[in-house]
């Protein structure tokens, strides 16, 4: 349903940072350039994220989800796809495609809940869960649509 | 292939992020927000430089880049002095032929916080707008110095705790106001200068495409809601700059070549600034009865500022 593990995964565990490759911050000389990308970077603009080729150096083969105590769960059935977590995600941990909200990039996000916060639909279709809430828990419970109070 | 007009929201989210994720920028930070922004307004190759700052530490941690463009990482006051280098290395380049492709679009960016822009580095900034290079230079104004702890610099808003002007039984927090950054950067004659926020994501990437796609210097001031420093909930820090723009505290506005104001933003409803201050941990202590007279000269600042810019939009000098 949830294609959650998109982009993270596949760059992700199988290139580790090479021992040979890697020097101590204290070594590195002045002027030093550091590669974002392996090989040709010309045309990035125009790749996902699935389609390049990340070097080691590039912060999006690490990971902080060891930061969060809560995570958002994505509900894609109620989501209208307006892209407002998108636009306002801090840490570019929504995953995007052809218009369409996917779902979260959980090694990149750290659990700030903004993406809760500017969700519009009702009820949400992001919601905050503690870091161990099983995706399948969590969906069932999703609250119903609740009424706009009378005045 | 540049992108130049931003219809929609899900337009927008077509672009792909050249600003990655895993940088160390606390939760909920609205300097990613705006840098991812920048990032995806253009198609062109950007060449930034940052100041110090938490933008600088965060996304530079070694062995780790977060940046997936060419990013000069420079002193504390001269990113702005570092992307003129840049830019007339560039134009020399072209001009003698040895760039590897002239034709390919390139665009200078500098980013810096407040702390570097408006005290640490203003005079670098200054002597670059005076120079004329083609840049754009972006403050990230979160009001104090929060990559060292908080301190206080010369955008701190009055009445505001910081750690060098402290709140307590004799002060109500910072007695100085803050410096008009935007004027001061309009009266360098540049040919576009604004102030946005990231709430309105909409004019702050129109705001960020004139300036790109301006020839000359530009300046952009964006608010920047610090969830460590203004003490407020990391999820609430769209909620605090919607309150910083409708109580118009951070009036949303351009000034084109130093002189014809518009203004970007008209809130429907102006709420009152004690709304904003109430919502921040920093403000605190002005709700007691002895600091009470500092709301009141905060709101008479902003009615009059308020004043000042509608009255400059219709005068159009």
């Amino acid at each position: 349903m949830q294609d959650q593990d998109l982009c993270a995964a596949q760059n992700r565990g199988v290139r580790e940072l090479g021992a040979e490759k890697l020097v101590g911050w204290d070594e590195v000389q002045q002027g030093v350039v550091i590669n974002s990308f392996d090989g040709d970077a010309t045309g990035i603009v125009h790749q996902k994220a699935e389609e390049r080729v990340y070097s080691d150096f590039n912060s999006y083969t690490a990971t902080v989800a060891s930061w969060r105590v809560q995570k958002p769960v994505f509900n894609i059935d109620v989501c209208i796809d307006c892209q407002n977590c998108w636009v306002w995600c801090p840490d570019s941990s929504i995953i995007s495609r052809d218009k369409q909200m996917l779902g979260i990039d959980y090694d990149h996000c750290k659990g700030c809940g903004v993406c809760v916060e500017v969700c519009p639909t009702n009820p949400k279709s992001l919601l905050m869960f503690t870091e161990h809430t099983e995706l399948d828990a969590a969906l069932s419970g999703w609250p119903e649509k609740t009424k706009k109070e009378e005045k | 292939m540049a992108i130049t007009s931003i219809k929609n929201l899900k337009e927008f989210s077509t672009n792909n992020d050249r600003f990655e994720g895993a940088h160390l920028l606390c939760p909920g930070c609205a300097h990613s927000m705006i840098v991812r922004e920048l990032m995806n307004c253009t198609d062109d190759n950007l060449v930034i430089s940052t100041n110090t700052g938490c933008l600088e530490v965060s996304t530079a941690v070694y062995p780790y880049t977060s940046w997936d463009t060419s990013w000069i990482h420079i002193g504390f006051e001269n990113a702005a002095t570092a992307i003129s280098g840049a830019e007339a290395m560039y134009k020399a380049r072209k001009r003698k032929g040895t760039l590897k492709d002239p034709d390919a679009p390139v665009k200078f960016v500098a980013f810096g916080g407040d702390g570097s822009t408006y005290d640490i580095g203003f005079q670098w900034l200054s002597g670059a707008m005076e120079r004329g290079h083609d840049f754009t230079y972006i403050c990230l104004d979160n009001e104090n110095y929060a990559n060292t702890g908080g301190q206080r610099s010369s955008s701190t808003p009055i009445g505001a705790t910081t750690t060098t002007a402290q709140a307590g039984s004799h002060s109500y927090g910072k007695k100085e106001k803050k410096k008009d950054i935007v004027s001061i950067m309009a009266a360098h004659g540049a040919p576009y200068v604004a102030q946005l926020a990231p709430n309105k994501w909409k004019s702050m990437a129109q705001g960020f495409q004139k300036a790109l796609g301006t020839e000359g210097p530009c300046f952009i001031n964006t608010v920047s809601a610090c969830t460590t420093e203004w003490r407020f909930d990391p999820k609430d820090t769209i909620h605090i700059t919607d309150l910083a723009t409708d109580s118009l505290m951070f009036p949303i506005y351009e000034i084109i070549d130093g002189h014809e104001l518009n203004i970007l933003y008209r809130p429907k409803n102006v709420i009152p600034v004690e709304e904003y201050l109430a919502a921040q941990g920093r403000y605190k202590h002005l709700f007691k009865p002895e600091h009470k007279h500092v709301i009141e000269s905060i709101q008479k600042e902003i009615d009059q500022k308020w004043e000042m810019l509608q009255r400059r939009e219709e005068a159009r000098i």
